[in-house]
């Protein structure tokens, strides 16, 4: 069996909370990653979602505390903390912000802010940096002669593209990106959509789109993973999530999504909200919400099983099926 | 079931748990946890308890004579005797209450004039704003102490004229912080909305800004105590002060008056400084932790490299 | 749904508002012309009552200060609003008071709309306080009722929180509860669930939903097309100040004519992996509305563009493919 890119396994981040107590925020997730693929990790605010893609980035702050393992081609990069994960940050990681369009040094010019990693990381100097950021430029869309100009000049859209051409600056065999087109227009966030699919096709990069918003996970990847509560609830190919969902939770995000194609079918909503992430968690997250809890969601923990190919889910139910079905 | 019923037990569940979550931005929040604000607030009211409890702590004339003239510190007068062989101690005591009164009158009028320049220019914009704020402008450039100095000479030398003065002196720091604050305030989403409904200035001002400024003036108003209590003994030692009271100042301006220095009596000077230093840093100290919280502009980032710690794996087999 | 056949509450015509923009004083030495952001373009539309009208569009279309001209909380430099068959551009803000209690704004941020000083009986209650309304003991039946409407259930629960203590749904109704209490026949929700979560957004559409079944008259400004689909009777879609389609929803997104309209529901993404179509990208981005270009304003990005679209600026008019009279498209080659 080949060894995946990535491979993120029980990954759990504690945040020491200011009045005592700890926030468990991300409970055990794990998922893999093989090259060139677009794998989509979903989930509503408070998920996880951003936690887990900073740990795997190492990009945690100091009342963080890890554990699990994060295997890139098999090395598992966060064994020492920040010591050995720093080596792979931006090199063979890199990681497209949410709101980078706004955290560009507004007194540096956006040709020399690609350059910084570069030179950071020793992978170009002088002309041969100033060159590659230039085809970058030119490959995100952006014509090489605003290299010089200020982020001011740039609109939202087009800083975009630049941060991710600054995510590219070092040539990363994997790119994270945070809600990269939360906030632009649809018709932006179709061709920065474009442009990442595209990127990742040309530069054989594997893709980690971190999104709440699901009509772009569909459009845009292959796989995902729905998250929920700090950890991963189904994750499959997007077409079995969407028309062969295991897990109620994706099911019913994928029901309270308005579609312009669903006619006349009534938006679905949840009622509830996520449980607390300070305190322990008794049986399955989601049985408050769920519509189809049954006898041992409220004391038991699921766990994430196979339920088909490359399909795994953390689901009572999937086990009452197959229960019934070899019974 | 209707929607909205259906809403409503959606609305229910939708997450009411936060137990008593204490607001962003409250000054309790700040008095009670942070160590610099507790260590200053404690300074400040000790010297309160001091200035409160003195007429039970002085028996009789502080200025009464008691032994000879800069007699060093000994058992029954711990702090020594002044260059007018009064009890140090006693005098102290005498100046805490008239220092504490100064300051602390001083940094209302001072809070007072500053606050409501600092709304009406926030608030209002335009005309009033420019107005009022070349007003400060030229209060700003003014040098404070020469117009002290003035102010004094001119006006008399009684312990309100000098609390007017220093007041007059210090608002404009106020003035600015306050408008900066107003002007934030003036642009969130429920005041625009409770305008779109038709409410007065009036109503906006005292109901929706003051209170969201209220705070960050509480906090300015304990720095000015300070500055106000060290203008006092400033223009007090400059020979400006009212003669009939006695002030932190006023002993220091003894001590010097009465060659202090050359007799060798420290007591009679480092003490009433030691006071006045102490009053001053605890409400700095006070002061800034609570404008610290209350201020978002002066949030600082640490920009070292932040380290995350890590737990080894735990084996499947380890209970939860 | 109740619609009232006969006038209709809202009506506009012609709209125009502009911003000014600052020439800095480099441009006022030079003299450069003072120039001008033309939010609001020449807009026409009305609304009915018990009809909910989604004026959808990319930022700075102009939909936010479209509905806030309509409110007259910005001011306008053309044009006629017409509110239950009275004109209201040229009224002072005193004579707009008595006004304001019929009409009312849910604004986007759930998190910044409510003072975090005021209790959520005392945010409700605000507009009868200003408005003079009821005794006390009346208020607060109002504001128990106002937050039953918005699906806040026992009222008693909610009325003496903190929005600090609420989540972001929540908060999102009392708003909305705030903004129903004075009774308005009109109601702009401005992105009313764009910050809020997934699975929260229909709990709080539905309770528009209902209102507008019990004739409140809603203007939707969303800028996500999917939700205008869902749940907006009718669709007008804006560019650069202007609409340039509009009519009743199913018909606009299943029939869309005018080029812009139709690349921008080609690029929406869609729930369903397979439903992937061939996504018509436009280039560049929307030019700002400074200098609005000649002819049609769509021309320089339309893929249907030819010569006389950059001398004519259609009107609205009914398109030859369209299946209903009152579906609109400013385009002259539909």
């Amino acid at each position: 069996m080949r060894t995946p890119l990535l491979a993120v396994e029980d990954l759990n981040v504690w945040f020491e909370l200011p009045g005592g107590g700890e926030l468990h925020a991300v409970r055990g997730t794990g998922f893999e990653l093989e090259a060139g693929e677009r794998f989509g990790l979903v989930g509503e605010s408070g998920c996880g979602k951003t936690t887990a893609m900073l740990s795997i980035m190492g990009l945690l702050p100091p009342n963080a505390t890890v554990s699990g393992e994060v295997r890139l081609e098999g090395e598992n990069i966060l064994a020492r903390g920040e010591e050995s994960v720093s080596r792979h940050r931006w090199n063979d990681i890199a990681m497209v912000f949410q709101g980078a369009m706004n955290a560009f040094n507004p007194v540096q010019t956006v040709g020399s802010q690609i350059e910084e990693p570069m030179h950071l990381h020793g992978v170009a100097e002088g002309k041969v940096a100033r060159r590659q950021t230039e085809e970058l430029l030119e490959r995100v869309g952006i014509p090489k002669d605003r290299a010089d100009r200020f982020p001011h000049e740039f609109s939202g859209g087009m800083r975009q593209r630049a941060a991710i051409a600054m995510a590219l600056a070092c040539e990363p065999k994997i790119l994270l990106a945070d809600e990269p087109t939360t906030a632009l227009d649809v018709m932006v966030q179709a061709q920065i959509l474009e442009l990442l699919v595209s990127l990742a096709a040309d530069f054989n990069l594997a893709l980690i789109l971190v999104t709440h918003d699901l009509p772009v996970v569909a459009q845009v990847c292959d796989r995902a993973a729905v998250m929920y509560a700090g950890e991963v609830a189904e994750s499959a190919s997007i077409d079995a999530l969407f028309h062969t969902p295991k897990h109620p939770y994706t099911r019913l995000l994928f029901a309270a999504t308005p579609d312009l194609h669903a006619g006349g079918e009534r938006v679905a909503s949840i009622p509830g909200a996520p449980p607390r992430l300070d305190q322990p968690i008794v049986g399955c997250p989601f049985q408050p919400r769920c519509d189809s809890a049954f006898a041992p969601c409220a004391t038991e923990t699921p766990i994430l099983k196979s339920v088909g190919e490359r399909h795994v889910a953390a689901c009572h139910l999937n086990d009452h099926v197959r229960e019934a079905a070899t019974a | 079931m209707s929607a909205s019923i259906q809403g409503g037990a959606a609305a229910a569940t939708e997450g009411v748990d936060v137990a008593a979550a204490r607001r962003p931005g409250s000054i309790r929040h700040v008095a009670l946890r942070e160590p610099t604000a507790i260590a200053g607030l404690a300074i400040i009211a000790f010297f309160v308890l001091v200035a409160l409890l003195s007429p039970i702590l002085l028996t009789g004339d502080p200025k009464a004579k008691v032994g000879p003239i800069f007699e060093p510190p000994s058992a029954s007068y711990p702090i020594g005797l002044d260059g007018g062989g009064a009890d140090m101690v006693k005098l102290l005591i005498a100046g805490t209450r008239v220092s504490l009164l100064v300051g602390f009158c001083a940094a209302l009028v001072s809070a007072f004039i500053g606050g409501t320049v600092g709304v009406l220019a926030g608030f209002y914009g335009g005309k009033t704003d420019v107005v009022l704020m070349r007003t400060t402008d030229y209060f700003l450039v003014i040098p404070d102490i020469p117009l002290m100095i003035v102010a004094a000479a001119l006006f008399g030398r009684s312990l309100t004229n000098i609390i007017i003065i220093i007041g007059i002196i210090y608002w404009t720091t106020t003035a600015r912080l306050i408008r900066a604050q107003v002007l934030s305030v003036r642009e969130r989403v429920y005041v625009k909305r409770a305008r779109a409904l038709g409410a007065s200035n009036r109503r906006l001002i005292f109901k929706h800004v003051l209170p969201q400024v209220a705070p960050l003036l509480v906090a300015n108003t304990v720095l000015l105590v300070a500055y106000a209590i060290f203008a006092e003994t400033f223009i007090t030692f400059l020979g400006l002060g009212d003669p009939s009271v006695i002030s932190w100042g006023r002993l220091i301006e003894n001590a010097f008056n009465d060659d202090a220095i050359l007799n060798n009596a420290w007591w009679a000077i480092i003490p009433p400084g030691l006071c006045v230093t102490l009053v001053v840093l605890g409400a700095t100290l006070f002061g800034q932790s609570l404008e610290d919280a209350l201020n978002p502009r002066l949030r600082v980032g640490h920009l070292s490299v932040r380290r995350f710690k890590v737990r080894p794996l735990r084996g499947k087999l380890d209970a939860e | 749904m109740s619609t009232n056949g006969s006038k209709p509450l809202l009506e506009v015509e012609g709209l125009v508002a502009s911003y000014p923009v600052g020439r800095g004083l480099v441009g006022a030495a030079k003299r450069e012309p003072k120039l001008e952001v033309h939010a609001v373009d020449g807009v026409s539309f009305s609304l009915r009552r018990g009809e909910m009208l989604a004026l959808v569009g990319e930022s700075g279309c102009g939909k936010t200060s479209t509905a806030q001209s309509v409110l007259r909380l910005i001011g306008t430099s053309g044009g006629s609003i017409r509110f239950d068959g009275e004109e209201i551009t040229g009224l002072s803000s005193k004579e707009l008071r008595p006004l304001r209690r019929r009409m009312q704004i849910v604004y986007q941020d759930p998190y910044e709309s409510l003072d975090p000083r005021f209790r959520v009986g005392a945010t409700i209650e605000e507009p009868l306080e200003v408005h003079k309304i009821g005794s006390k003991k009346e208020r607060r039946e109002e504001v128990k009722r106002a937050l039953e409407l918005a699906g806040l259930t026992p009222a008693d629960l909610y009325i003496n929180r903190y929005p600090h203590e609420l989540s972001g749904g929540q908060r999102q109704r009392v708003a909305i509860a705030a903004s129903l209490v004075l009774g308005p026949e009109l109601l702009v929700a401005d992105e009313p669930v764009s910050m809020l979560d997934v699975s929260v957004r229909a709990g709080i559409l539905s309770i528009l939903d209902e209102l507008r079944d019990k004739g409140l008259a809603v203007l939707m400004i969303t800028h996500d097309l999917s939700t205008a689909a869902h749940y907006a009777d009718r669709i007008a879609v804006m560019y650069l100040g202007r609409i340039v389609e509009e009519g009743p929803t199913r018909e606009v997104i299943e029939n869309p004519q005018h080029p812009y309209t139709r690349a921008l529901l080609s690029v929406v993404p869609k729930r369903d992996p397979r439903d992937r179509g061939t996504p018509q990208i436009l280039r560049g981005e929307t030019p700002n509305s400074i200098h609005i270009p000649a002819g049609c304003r769509f021309n320089p990005r339309c893929p249907m563009a030819i010569a006389e679209c950059k001398t004519v600026d259609p009107e609205l008019r009914r398109p030859a493919a369209s299946q209903d009279p009152e579906h609109l498209a400013a385009c002259i080659r539909v």
